[in-house]
């Protein structure tokens, strides 16, 4: 049980005051970030990745992951007790958590609620302390061509497995590779896309796209939204947590169940979002109470919030062991590995072990700081969404505004990041996935450069995608995603005519 | 102008969706031609710069073009993208955003933000000058403190901030 040690050892790094204390840091800063309408994981992330330069790794990937956890738990506290989402996976959460404050039930709710995310999280953990090597070490043998593959198997399970229509998905994703194409081409030397300005020359950073697109975005949306907060109190005492806790062992069934469908999500890039709504559909289409769901079942609070949870965790598996990000905060974490100069993929398992296991060792810690400070401190939090909203957008609209100057020290930057939130407000209100653009922008460099040494390899010769198995199995369980709303279609079809 | 089914009227759904897609195509046509210049051919590295761009263009036109012909199907719904009413409030936000954007350049962050909070607080929230002012105040102290102070990250600064010798 190599991975054992490995894993006391991270406990080791992770235990240090100052990681200790950047950990709880980050559990607060991200239920704050959670709480509020236009500032998320994935941005919050984002704003607060250029101050952690002066860190060392590993304590800079401990205070953002800490800050991601506190954001999925921040998201259900807005979701029960003010029917408002904080964060697009706790949308789900409202169906049922709402009603259930309504009628007075609010501290089962969150208790609920959040033992589910921290079981969610935990199982996903324990996936990820020990697939992860494995996957790593299986990874180790990959070249260029195999690396492509699975870019290509990801990118297109995002277009086959799309809620909505895959054009749109296809569309956000093309933008996204475009963009991330824009300065200059890191093989040839030559400027791209940059049509003669020297502000386009470094390119589109991810960190201003994801500032803008879910930040500015958000807060417009909320402001056409009208918001008015109409908050159900929330406290939570002793005999209410026991009491769930109680209630939640007769639940055991959903919540192994919604924990798998969790991880499964976030390894494929499915995502928490997605995740959370599959897990609460199936628990509503097996539960011999379905029809009761959406008036305040508890079960509609734990199915969707420990999947969202399990999804959100295990988004960092692929992350560490492949570098390819499952949920956009993972992307943007990755884009924290590069800048702090890591290499993100296999490698990382070998060269950076006190990194890798640090980190792991911190989600343990922190998932349980996490569940302790949401449950002492949930009034408080709730407190902050009665401040005004034109207060609150106001300093959102300052602290993104800092968060995009700081990436590159550029005024420019703001301007781009303003542009992105109105392509944003559109682009969701359309219906056009974001999270596609996000990867997109941050994979495709490396997903360019791959495909081109493949091609160097091969001398240009496109049978080295199918020259082993392992490269042609990885590239047909892609274009079977990518064809999958077709072929299930197909199918249904033929069934249909069979059963006539 | 399309009527919302529940009163009131506002701007098209399809009429965005054509506008949104018809920009995508046009970035698509950019990418294109880009990769055309840059060549999307064979070069002695292996592919040319231009080949990536060319295809994902492509690969975006057809995308774009697909849901333009979708969203011109559905274009007898009348359903509506949004109203009069919820784009003035939207623009409320927006207008004064974009000024403080610009507004960065002149006078550099501090000033702008501490603008910014009073005029979302005075002009949209409707508080008085003495609760907006501390708020305001309070924000750029923190921000400058965190920044210029703890972690050392110089924000831009405007002549305010050169005339107190920064």
């Amino acid at each position: 049980m190599s991975e054992l040690a490995a894993l006391f050892h991270g406990f080791s790094i992770a235990l240090e005051p100052t990681n200790l204390a950047l950990m709880v840091a980050g559990i607060v800063l991200g239920v704050l970030i959670g709480v509020l309408p236009g500032l998320g994981g994935a941005n919050g992330v984002a704003i607060l990745l250029p101050l952690t330069f002066t860190l060392e790794p590993v304590s800079a990937i401990i205070l953002l992951s800490c800050i991601y956890w506190g954001a999925l738990f921040g998201g259900a506290i807005t979701s029960i007790l003010f029917n408002i989402p904080g964060e697009p996976w706790s949308v789900a959460t409202t169906f049922d958590g709402y009603p259930m404050a309504q009628k007075g039930r609010a501290a089962e709710a969150l208790t609920a609620a959040f033992t589910s995310s921290f079981i969610g999280a935990f199982v996903a953990i324990l996936v990820i302390t020990f697939v992860s090597p494995l996957v790593a070490g299986f990874a180790l043998r990959f070249g260029p061509a195999e690396f492509f593959a699975v870019m290509f198997l990801a990118f297109a399970s995002f277009i086959g497995l799309s809620s909505g229509s895959p054009f749109k998905t296809m569309a956000s994703m093309m933008l996204g590779f475009l963009l991330a194409g824009v300065g200059l081409d890191t093989v040839t030397g030559e400027l791209r896309g940059t049509f003669g300005s020297t502000e386009l020359m470094r390119g589109f950073n991810f960190l201003v796209v994801v500032i803008g697109l879910f930040g500015i975005s958000e807060i417009l949306q909320s402001i056409e939204e009208g918001l008015t907060f109409r908050g159900r109190e929330g406290r939570i005492d002793l005999r209410a947590v026991l009491r769930t806790w109680a209630e939640m062992l007769h639940h055991k069934a959903i919540v192994v169940r919604s924990a798998l469908i969790g991880c499964w999500m976030g390894i494929t890039p499915a995502g928490a979002t997605p995740a959370s709504f599959m897990s609460y559909g199936v628990a509503r289409r097996l539960s011999r109470h379905g029809r009761e769901f959406g008036q305040g079942r508890i079960e509609g609070v734990i199915a969707p919030e420990t999947a969202a949870h399990a999804a959100g965790t295990s988004a960092l598996l692929p992350m560490l062991t492949l570098g390819i990000p499952g949920s956009p905060t993972a992307a943007v974490l990755l884009g924290g590995l590069i800048m702090w100069g890591l290499q993100p993929g296999p490698m990382l398992f070998v060269e950076q072990k006190d990194f890798v296991w640090g980190l792991i060792a911190s989600m343990y810690l922190g998932n349980v700081v996490g569940l302790l400070i949401v449950v002492v401190a949930v009034p408080w939090f709730a407190a902050i969404l009665r401040v005004p909203f034109p207060v609150i957008a106001a300093i959102i609209l300052v602290v993104c505004a800092i968060g995009a100057y700081t990436v590159n020290n550029a005024a420019f930057d703001i301007v781009l990041m303003l542009i992105f939130g109105v392509l944003g407000y559109v682009m969701k209100k359309l219906d056009y996935p974001l999270a596609p653009l996000v990867l997109a922008l941050v994979l495709g460099d490396r997903t360019e450069q791959s495909f081109r040494q493949a091609l160097l390899l091969s001398e240009g010769s496109f049978t080295i995608f199918v020259s082993n198995g392992l490269v042609t199995s990885i590239m047909a369980l892609g274009f079977l995603m990518l064809f999958w709303p077709l072929l299930s279609k197909l199918w249904s079809r033929k069934s249909a005519a069979a059963g006539a | 102008m399309p009527q919302f089914a529940g009163g009131g009227s506002g701007i098209g759904q399809t009429t965005v969706e054509v506008v949104l897609a018809l920009l995508f195509v046009a970035v698509g046509g950019l990418a294109v031609s880009e990769g055309l210049r840059l060549g999307n051919g064979w070069g002695f590295d292996g592919p040319q710069a231009g080949y990536f761009p060319f295809w994902i263009g492509l690969l975006l036109i057809f995308a774009s073009g697909v849901t333009l012909v979708q969203a011109l199907r559905r274009r007898g719904e009348g359903r509506l993208f949004v109203t009069w009413p919820r784009l003035f409030l939207v623009f409320r936000v927006l207008a004064p955003a974009a000024v403080y954007g610009a507004a960065i350049f002149f006078v550099g962050i501090y000033a702008a933000s501490a603008g910014l909070v009073l005029w979302f607080m005075r002009g949209i929230g409707g508080f008085p000058l003495r609760q907006a002012v501390p708020v305001a105040a309070a924000l750029v102290t923190v921000t400058f403190l965190v920044f210029e102070i703890w972690f050392l990250v110089p924000l831009p600064k405007g002549p305010l901030e050169h005339a107190l010798g920064f």
